[in-house]
């Protein structure tokens, strides 16, 4: 059982919460008259209503019921979800947010917003008295006359079904005072039509009590609409004899109008009365609701440590029995290499969260951003289901909010200059994540007007960076942004200007053992990628033989293995292609690579691996098998080295490089087109 | 005598005070965080009350009544709405649907206990 406050979960829920308040809000300036997103907004905050007063967050629910009551308006429709509305509902939103992070703390600025978004809502609407009315109806004050009364009442018709137990409410009114309580059995029918699950007796109960119209309205206060209940003085009600046996009255005056249709006029009383209006709030069922818990990330890395050793030791143990004839062995490591697996999968699986729940935060940015710079701009994410170590998607928020800043800011050029370079005034600012390998990659583009090398160069001599006569690259002269203390002072505007510099990007970048790429096209925008690295520290790998070298494909980008046609020999020059099934797949010679030594096996292998859009095939002498494959990374000395992405070590001690396979793909794509011109002359 | 009784809430906040409140008087406490998942434990439990929330997502409280007054499991077990006043609509749709009681929120916890001895005698 946890212990923990639920004030504690109550504010963690209220921030998801309010994450998902953010998203609909802004998916509804987009889409203004989707239902399904005005009941996720109104859902989320009357969550937080509802909680935020259990706990004590006595000021959030307060301000949450007239943002509610305000929206209230949106969602029947009677105001549309205006630009303006829903800038003035994330304000309140960041207020209550405030108002949730310090509950102690007097937030100013509540009112202002509540004005704000009424008159946004409509300037019609009336002053939303939010009068915390009573439910119950009291009775009209006649005066206790006597002392004792007589209460008279039949349950509706579902009353036991629906888990009235008629017992229990003898019990309270006994509670109110000393009871004479009889059974009015007049309405039992003959045992033919007797239905169990009826209540048909009434009763009658004689209650001595001083004014008890307010504790027998407790005891019905759930049945009171659909019962026949009677509270008279007990003098009065022995005047007018016991001929009150009408049947349960329909309140028909609660009941809308235009639910007429002709129902048999049978047994109206009994009829349930279901078909009439549709549940108000249709669910959005794409929300997941789910329990968690927090765990010390420091134990997970250690869980994460121990699994990889089993991994090792199982490996070992697979090896032995392999070399062994004893079954028992044999089939105890095939089960401890299941179980080693299985755990594994889990272990890795904790750490890891969607993109998704990042990218969603920076609609918010961009939307700010919009409004403030008066850039119209269209923000598009992709590939939030990529999922990465939870601890790296924390640490790559700022980053990415730096980035996207600049691509917004000094990315993007304004309308006019848009148009008049022949492009849309909307501007797009593209948030993607993808697998490339055993890495994922986020890049933020913008389609503005491009790096300007001539001005980074000038700005990196002026501020002695590079000496007037280097010679650089544009890739280099682009890294030259990530420079401590190279600075765009002349662009820094009030938004750019705050927060961390691009150097301490690329710190927090190096710092995951990721790295950071820009790359740019002009005039037609510009590209930060950023390359982390999957927490995946073990993964299903493929062993391979080349030579006598043994290496690992992670198995995740193997597509398939196919035989190397003998005929396919003929081109040595390190790349060919092969036909399978119709599709040309160009594929690369391992030994060639590698230079390898000694001749090649006589029947090669390909195996075809694919990254992102790109398949290749690798051809190699032996295909080994599958082996889980705890990545060790690479020393800083072999960090240059392109085409293996870390090492393993392998049951018997020695160690398999990885390959890196998306580089590999892009090695032999690169040379894809030489190849096929060379493949057409040859045709 | 102890109830089993179960709480049905997308927050979990409300649930977890909820199951407290319960379980310090006695009671056992299942949790559903929406209307699909407490039909399922409903149906798979003998449980004495349920109590639950109307706004939920994936099957809502209205739903879940309904689904589960039709099944015979439902006979007779009491259901508690947890609404606020703003929910009068939807308390009177659950009410027809088949709930049996309903508290409002926000609610201090004796008013939970005296509800649920209200409708279970425990």
């Amino acid at each position: 059982m946890s212990t923990t406050d639920p004030a504690d979960t109550f504010r963690q829920e209220a921030r998801e919460l309010l994450e998902q308040l953010e998203g609909g809000l802004l998916d509804l300036e987009r889409l203004p008259g989707d239902a399904d997103l005005v009941n996720s907004v109104f859902r989320a905050l009357h969550t937080i209503k509802g909680s935020g007063a259990m706990f004590g967050f006595t000021a959030v629910a307060e301000f949450v019921h007239d943002f509610e009551t305000a929206f209230d308006r949106v969602r029947k429709g009677r105001s549309e979800p205006t630009p303006a509305l829903i800038a003035v509902a994330l304000d309140a939103k960041d207020h209550i947010h405030k108002l949730i992070e310090h509950p102690d703390a007097r937030i100013a600025g509540g009112d202002a917003i509540l004005t704000a978004l009424k008159r946004a809502v409509d300037g019609a609407q009336e002053p939303a008295a939010p009068q915390t009315s009573a439910p119950a109806p009291s009775q009209p004050a006649d005066v206790a006359a006597g002392k004792r009364w007589r209460v008279r009442f039949w349950l509706p018709p579902d009353a036991l079904v629906y888990g009235t137990n008629p017992l229990l409410l003898l019990d309270e009114l006994r509670a109110i005072g000393p009871c004479e309580i009889a059974a009015l059995t007049g309405k039992v029918p003959a045992l033919d039509g007797f239905n169990p699950e009826l209540p048909y007796i009434g009763w009658q109960v004689d209650l001595t009590a001083e004014n008890p119209h307010g504790a027998i309205d407790d005891v019905f206060m759930f049945l009171r609409d659909g019962m026949d209940l009677s509270v008279t003085p007990l003098d009065e009600a022995i005047a007018e004899a016991i001929a009150v046996e009408a049947p349960p009255v329909e309140d028909v005056a609660t009941q809308p109008a235009p639910a007429a249709e002709a129902t048999p006029a049978k047994s109206a009383a009994q009829a349930p009365r279901r078909a009439k209006a549709e549940p108000a709030a249709k669910t959005a069922a794409a929300e997941k609701a789910g329990s968690s818990m927090r765990v010390d990330a420091e134990r997970l890395d250690q869980l994460m440590d121990r699994v990889g050793e089993l991994v090792i030791a199982q490996s070992r143990l697979n090896q032995i029995a392999a070399m062994s004839a004893d079954p028992n062995l044999k089939s105890i490591a095939e089960e401890l290499g299941r179980l080693s697996a299985g755990l594994r999968d889990t272990t890795m699986g904790i750490r890891m969260v969607p993109i998704g729940s990042l990218f969603s935060r920076f609609r918010r940015l961009v939307h700010d951003l919009s409004r403030d710079l008066g850039k119209e701009i269209e923000f598009i994410t992709s590939g939030e289901d990529t999922e990465l170590d939870k601890t790296m998607i924390e640490r790559l928020a700022d980053p990415l909010v730096h980035l996207i800043r600049n691509a917004v800011d000094h990315g993007l050029e304004p309308a006019e200059k848009r148009l008049a370079a022949g492009k849309a005034a909307q501007g797009k600012v593209r948030l993607s994540a993808v697998y490339a390998g055993a890495e994922v990659a986020i890049s933020v583009s913008d389609d503005g007007a491009g790096l300007n090398p001539q001005r980074i160069r000038a700005k990196a001599e002026e501020q002695g960076l590079i000496a007037a006569d280097a010679k650089l690259t544009d890739q280099e002269l682009f890294q030259l942004i990530f420079a401590p203390g190279f600075s765009t002072a002349k662009e820094v505007t009030a938004l750019s200007g705050r927060g961390v510099g691009m150097d301490v990007v690329k710190r927090t970048i190096d710092g995951l053992r990721g790295s950071i790429e820009l790359s740019t096209d002009p005039g037609k925008g510009t590209t930060a990628t950023l390359r982390l690295p999957l927490t995946l520290a073990i993964i299903d790998g493929m062993l391979i033989r080349v030579g006598n070298g043994r290496y690992t494909i992670p198995l995740s980008a193997v597509d398939e293995c196919v035989e190397l046609p003998a005929d396919a020999g003929a081109n040595r020059s390190g790349r060919n292609f092969l036909d399978i099934r119709g599709s040309l797949v160009p594929f690369i010679r391992l030994r060639d690579i590698f230079k390898t030594a000694g001749d090649p096996d006589e029947h090669q292998k390909v195996v075809i691996v694919s990254s992102g859009e790109g398949r290749v095939g690798l051809v190699v002498d032996q295909i080994i098998g599958n082996n889980q494959t705890v990545i060790k990374h690479l020393s800083k000395l072999h960090a240059g080295l392109n085409s293996f992405s870390g090492a393993t070590i392998l049951g018997d001690g020695t160690v398999a490089l990885i390959l890196d396979t998306a580089h590999l793909v892009g090695f032999g794509q690169s040379h894809e087109g030489r190849g096929k011109s060379e493949q057409a002359r040859a045709a | 005598m102890s109830k089993t009784i179960l709480t049905v809430d997308d927050s979990a906040s409300i649930r977890q005070m909820v199951a407290m409140t319960l379980k310090s008087a006695g009671h056992q406490v299942l949790e559903a965080g929406n209307g699909a998942e407490a039909f399922a434990k409903a149906t798979s439990n003998e449980v004495h009350a349920v109590i639950t929330d109307l706004n939920m997502p994936v099957m809502n409280g209205i739903e879940f009544i309904r689904k589960y007054r039709q099944h015979p499991s439902s006979k007779g077990v009491p259901i508690i709405l947890l609404t606020t006043e703003s929910d009068d609509e939807l308390k009177r749709q659950a009410k027809e649907a088949g709930a049996t009681g309903w508290i409002v929120k926000p609610f201090k916890q004796e008013q939970l206990l005296a509800v649920v001895k209200k409708v279970t005698g425990a």
